[in-house]
């Protein structure tokens, strides 16, 4: 009775400022969604709508690349092998068998949880560069079996037919306003999964596995289960988000779902943004993605490199700029930050 | 198949193999050195084969005469991707092992940029050479000629490099910091000196490859991609830091490359390496000769 009485007034005001907390995120992010639900109402030019796609695709995507490589550490550079599957498991089933593309994206995020989780069996004794090497070879494999399956349409790849705009098969042929509440839509889910877990058993955990497996390990965290359950998370949104792209984009091959390059894309805006936060990956995704189309369509399309010398010499510069991510700007007060 | 066919492909795979090994041994040294991976080495290797390219077209001069040129420019080179940004990315207060992966990696773009800027996408390649074009039988197997050549320089490579390693007192330099950073400081060695000399050293390695590489493969921006994949398993195999491991492991690689593509279509050739790595390193995770 005494004890519970000394304990809890000291517990309650931390644990009512930490729901505050989380709280007030809440309403912060419901402020931002509103805000960017309005943008098709200012923003009617069909490039810059594309644009917007493309920035929340990535956004979502590099949410589900942070839960696996931020949150818990692990760096992949291989999750185009868990985007492709999703683009193919939908398209395929979608152009063969005319099965609905929602459910082709459920088909391809357990497909690849699934594999991500037969992976992660010898991939997670790995550690360092040999795991993030193991995921770029495992996902050069994936490409190479891709292009020579001819099933799968081999290196031709698979063209959606054309189709009368539904929401049912999500083809709109002129219209990009519905991608882009798609979009918008699968980000809010990934940033509200995210949102849930950094407050779970498994959000701590993760935490504590990225920070010293070993101490983690010693104080009774299941580090192997905490590495797979977060690599499925992120396997299977990574895999929807394929799923989306494919039907956005009405044709898919190898090289334009699979190659390390969107391997890359991933993890980029996640680490421009700050790794292991909730707005990080937003925030590099809204940088980098316009940043990139912008350059590429004013300055690619001449061949001169001068999109990739602005690309790579703004990775380097954030990289060694703000090591913690842009999203450390916004922070009030990075010392209290950096000592918890 | 024939004996002499199983033969040819071996022989053709232990030279590709010993080029392998001379590309990768640079990264294996500066891993070893300070625990850094460069994800722009593909790009060292790209900026080698132009260097080639662009002296070959002003001086006129065979490639192969140009390799010592090539290997200089790739020394400096090397230093300076160690001044200008790796030394910066290892004094971050955050996410140090995630800046150094994502700097190599922003230099590398920018580096493929600038190759593109100056010499536009399109493929070149270096004709008329003395090596080009010619093979050379021996006991019934041909070999093409500039791998043979390659082969040699890179067998000179290595004998060079294990002689600079346990001769001079750069390599106990560079042998002592390697074994502990922090003591070096005590006895005098400039470690951030050592450092700089180490990625030149590792460069200029992946520079001479380039050169040899120059006189029978196609330029373009792109060409580092798929030669630093191989490289990360080479290096990864062998065990990251080992020197001599990427000796074997290059030669592994080229001979299981050779195989692959003897029983697969071409386009898997690949598929054996990469499963090979994965076999290694699953059984023993710190690759075949890693300290780890």
């Amino acid at each position: 009775m005494s004890d519970a009485t000394l304990v809890a007034p000291a517990a309650a005001p931390v644990t009512d400022a930490f729901a505050a907390k989380r709280r007030q995120q809440l309403f912060t992010a419901g402020l931002i969604f509103a805000a960017v639900a309005a943008l098709p109402l200012l923003v009617k030019d069909v490039y810059l709508q594309n644009v917007l796609v493309l920035t929340l695709m990535f956004a979502a995507l590099s949410q589900s690349w942070n839960i696996l490589g931020g949150y818990c550490g692990q760096i992949s550079l291989g999750h185009a092998l868990y985007f492709g599957i999703g683009a193919y498991a939908t398209s395929v089933l979608f152009v063969t068998y005319g099965v609905s593309p929602w459910f082709g994206m459920v088909v391809g995020g357990i497909l690849s949880a699934a594999l991500a989780l037969a992976l992660g069996y010898p991939c997670f004794r790995l550690k360092g560069h040999y795991f993030s090497i193991a995921t770029i070879v495992i996902a050069e494999i994936g490409l190479l079996l891709v292009h020579n399956w001819d099933f799968v349409g081999g290196a031709l790849g698979i063209q959606w037919p054309f189709s009368p705009d539904s929401w049912a098969t999500l083809q709109f042929a002129r219209n990009k306003v519905p991608y882009f509440y798609f979009a918008l839509g699968l980000f809010i889910v990934v940033w509200f999964v995210t949102f849930l877990i950094e407050d779970s058993r498994w959000g701590y955990w993760w935490r504590a596995v990225k920070d010293n497996p070993e101490a983690a390990e010693s104080l009774g965290v299941e580090v192997f289960q905490s590495k797979m359950a977060a690599a499925a998370v992120s396997a299977f949104f990574t895999a929807v988000g394929g799923a989306f792209y494919a039907a956005f984009v009405a044709y898919i091959d190898p090289e334009s779902v699979m190659t390390f390059r969107f391997s890359l894309l991933f993890a980029l805006p996640a680490v421009l943004g700050g790794i292991g936060t909730l707005w990080g990956p937003a925030l590099g995704a809204a940088i980098l993605i316009p940043l990139t189309e912008v350059t590429r369509s004013y300055m690619g399309g001449s061949g001169s490199g001068l999109d990739l010398i602005i690309y790579g010499g703004l990775i380097m510069v954030v990289a060694l700029a703000k090591p913690e991510g842009l999203l450390s700007l916004f922070r009030r007060s990075p010392q209290g930050r950096a000592q918890s | 198949m024939t004996l002499q066919a199983l033969l040819q492909v071996l022989a053709s795979g232990l030279l590709m193999g010993l080029i392998y090994a001379l590309i990768a041994v640079g990264l294996s040294l500066i891993f070893g050195l300070m625990d850094v991976v460069n994800f722009a080495h593909g790009e060292f290797l790209m900026t080698a084969m132009y260097a080639a390219f662009g002296l070959w077209l002003l001086t006129t001069l065979d490639p192969i005469l140009l390799a010592p040129l090539v290997t200089a420019f790739l020394f400096a080179f090397g230093a300076l991707a160690y001044m200008g940004v790796v030394r910066h990315a290892m004094r971050v207060d955050a996410n140090v092992g995630m800046v150094q992966i994502f700097a190599t990696f922003g230099l590398a773009i920018l580096i493929q940029g600038v190759a593109q800027y100056f010499f536009t996408p399109d493929y070149r390649s270096i004709t008329g050479t003395w090596l080009g074009g010619r093979t050379v039988e021996f006991a019934g197997i041909f070999l093409p000629l500039p791998q043979i050549v390659g082969g040699l320089v890179s067998v000179a490579a290595f004998g060079g490099l294990y002689l600079l390693m346990s001769r001079t007192d750069f390599g106990k330099a560079l042998e002592a910091t390697r074994e502990d950073q922090g003591a070096v400081a005590l006895v005098g060695i400039d470690r951030n000196r050592v450092f700089t000399l180490g990625w030149g050293l590792g460069a200029a390695l992946v520079g001479l490859a380039g050169a040899v590489m120059a006189t029978f493969y196609y330029i373009h921006p792109q060409v580092g991609g798929p030669f630093a994949l191989i490289a990360y398993v080479t290096v990864a195999l062998g065990g990251f830091g080992s020197v001599f491991g990427a000796l074997a492991a290059g030669l592994i690689v080229g001979l299981v490359e050779a195989l692959t593509a003897m029983i697969f279509p071409p386009a898997l050739k690949s598929i054996g390496v990469y499963s090979l790595y994965l076999a290694v390193v699953f059984i023993r995770p710190s690759g075949l000769f890693g300290r780890l």
